[in-house]
């Protein structure tokens, strides 16, 4: 079956990510004296936008291509760093302040006499890693099930999902949650036994990053590029007209936003490991508006466009807020605007053949009206 | 009951802020049987589809699928599945699709969402839409985006999703609207030619486009069956004079 034309570059893309990760991690073994060497912090802020790439990679799939513009894509991956942060607080044993061999630091402090359940298993890593997918992918599931089900959609369903994120950042502040409050997970040692402060380890993480984005890119391909793919372009642009052709889009939703829960989950669970903390900051509103913008700014609907605009959003962001930091809200809502109005198609528009661009009211351009599915009567 | 019925509508009202699009409606199709259903606008018959097909449900009465199965029971998927197929008065394709995979995704088979995730195009399903676009004529712009049709090719690829879903009953909404004449007659060739093996409820304003079909006729007006009957039996009706002219 043919590809549908938006999606071409994203093997080359994938590609890309790892090579230049390969060439990155390479370069900063290299003594500190040759010119060509890379710095440590060069290579941990790669490994950072990497992790981005994951979340913005999540918020395409779903709303480049089922047209459910989230704004809440953040909790997905701020639950898949708790539970990684979970198994590296469990990791620091007796190395904490209080050295305690049973309880993470912030319960000792809390006069807790014994780990709550939720905590059994976090010691071991597969089970974290497994928890940092399954925990994002059933709520998710959950969330998915109740709203697509309801034929909540569009506008409504963008705010339902900008309040299930701001609902688990007031719960995950409260401190007998159990998830160290307002501080969050932090102080982190090492992660299977490799020391989280060697660049060595940095090195192996960055391109642990960049194969899980071109695994991410290479499994969102391969479902958008068969038959499901074709449904869910019909099912964005005429989700009721799909029912009389005996779908349920619900159905397709359901799949497509639980499969983006567990990308945006893996990338917090990679980002935990990389800024060597979590707290319920991450789960602030604005962090899923930034995702959504680093995705209309790369390019709505096209994958590569989304791992693009998250690495160049946010080394903009790095270099601007080390100049202007009280500035950078206002560039990144400027930055949005000029995309939208004069780059609809983001900057993987610039790319775009020529005969594609030219059929009348072609894909995805960044409004958010294009979430709102068009009734079929 | 003992004449067999595909499709039996008993007293179905249906009512919008205390108006009445139908109103105390019945209707009888037999199995294999091409009914066209006219009637001036606002007579209740997109009504009457979106009743069948599980987008309205009905304040009162029963829609019966083959004497057993209540529809107003249903969703939408579910009656889709049972063999009912629609094609809606405005043309409703997917805009941003290819004509060939607009007609991919209508070919009956996989419709749950790991079904289709895995579902590879068979030789035959690629015969399946090779045939369709012969018939509905729109070989050459297979891998066009549907979008980009004219109004009439967006009917016929319509149409030819219809024949995709290989429906028991066809349930067409003016589907010659914005054709020209020779398309019109080739439409009314099309659908005699799917009766041979369906069932077909066609509603259409064109009386040329009626009088080719050369069916049986049931006249809608204010949410009832004002007359039944043959196009010239119906057209002579006094009653159907009065409200196709006597406003
Ligand atoms: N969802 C709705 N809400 C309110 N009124 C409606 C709704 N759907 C239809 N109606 C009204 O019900 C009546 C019947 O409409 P319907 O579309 O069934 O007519 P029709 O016979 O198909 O007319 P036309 O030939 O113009 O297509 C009209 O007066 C219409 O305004
Ligand atoms: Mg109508």
């Amino acid at each position: 079956m043919r590809l549908p034309a938006y999606l071409p570059g994203t093997v080359v893309t994938a590609a890309i990510v790892v090579a230049g990760a390969l060439l990155m991690a390479l370069l900063n073994l290299l003594p500190a004296s040759f010119p060509l060497h890379v710095p440590d912090f060069a290579v941990s802020l790669t490994a950072k936008y990497l992790s981005y790439a994951l979340l913005a990679l999540a918020v395409d799939l779903v709303w480049g291509f089922a047209g459910i513009l989230t704004l809440g894509h953040a909790a997905f991956f701020a639950l898949g760093g708790y539970a990684m942060g979970m198994y590296l607080m469990r990791e620091i044993g007796t190395r904490g302040v209080y050295a305690n061999a049973d309880l993470p630091d912030f319960m000792v402090f809390l006069s807790w006499t014994h780990l709550p359940w939720y905590w059994y298993g976090f010691s071991f890593f597969p089970f974290a890693l497994l928890m940092a997918l399954l925990v994002p992918g059933a709520l998710a599931a959950g969330f998915g099930a109740l709203t697509f089900r309801s034929r909540v959609s569009g506008v409504y369903l963008s705010i339902i999902t900008q309040a299930l994120t701001y609902a688990l950042m007031l719960a995950f502040f409260r401190n007998d949650m159990g998830f160290g409050g307002n501080n969050g997970l932090t102080d982190f040692k090492d992660i299977l036994g490799a020391d989280l402060h060697a660049p060595l380890t940095h090195a192996v993480l960055l391109l642990v990053t960049a194969l899980s984005v071109a695994g991410a890119l290479l499994l969102t391909r391969a479902v958008l590029a068969g038959r499901f793919g074709r449904l869910l372009t019909a099912v964005r642009d005429a989700e009721n007209r799909t029912r009389f052709l005996g779908y349920r889009p619900e159905h397709a939703k359901l799949l497509v936003w639980v499969l983006s829960a567990l990308i945006a989950g893996l990338g917090g669970a990679l980002y935990v490991i990389q800024v060597g903390i979590i707290n319920p900051g991450e789960f602030a509103p604005g962090n899923s508006i930034e995702a959504v913008i680093w995705v209309a700014v790369g390019g709505r609907g096209t994958l590569s466009g989304a791992v693009l605009g998250a690495v160049l959003v946010n080394l903009g962001k790095t270099l601007f807020t080390g100049l202007l930091p009280e500035l950078w809200l206002y560039a990144l809502g400027a930055l949005f605007i000029l995309t939208t109005l004069f780059l609809p198609r983001g900057l993987m528009g610039l790319r775009r053949a020529p005969e594609a661009a030219a059929i009348a009211g072609e894909p995805a351009p960044v409004t958010p009206e294009m979430a709102v599915p068009e009734d079929a009567s | 009951m003992s004449t067999p019925s595909l499709l039996y509508l008993d007293n179905v009202t249906v009512s919008f802020d205390g108006f009445r699009a139908l109103n105390e409606l019945s209707l009888l199709l037999v199995p294999g049987e091409m009914r066209a259903i006219i009637g001036p606008n606002g007579a209740g018959k997109t009504t009457m589809m979106d009743v069948i097909t599980g987008k309205t449900r009905p304040d009162k009465g029963d829609v019966l699928f083959h004497n057993t199965i209540d529809l107003t029971r249903l969703d939408e998927p579910s009656i889709a599945r049972l063999g009912i197929g629609r094609k809606f008065q405005k043309p409703t394709v997917f805009e941003q699709l290819s004509v060939r995979d607009n007609l991919l995704l209508s070919l009956a088979g996989h419709r749950r969402p790991f079904g289709v995730l895995f579902a590879r195009q068979t030789g035959e399903e690629r015969d399946r839409i090779e045939g369709i676009l012969r018939t509905t004529r729109l070989g050459q712009h297979a891998d066009r985006l549907a979008g980009a049709l004219s109004h009439g090719q967006k009917q016929w690829l319509e149409i030819g999703m219809l024949l995709g879903q290989e429906p028991e009953l066809l349930l067409v909404d003016e589907p010659v609207a914005g054709m020209t004449d020779a398309e019109t007659a080739q439409t009314a060739d099309l659908l005699r030619d799917i009766n041979r093996t369906r069932s077909v409820v066609v509603v259409e304003h064109d009386m040329e486009f009626v009088r080719a079909l050369g069916v049986g006729v049931t006249v809608l007006h204010e949410g009832s069956v004002l007359a039944e009957g043959s196009l010239d039996d119906v057209s002579r009706d006094p009653s159907v004079i009065e409200v196709y002219l006597g406003r």
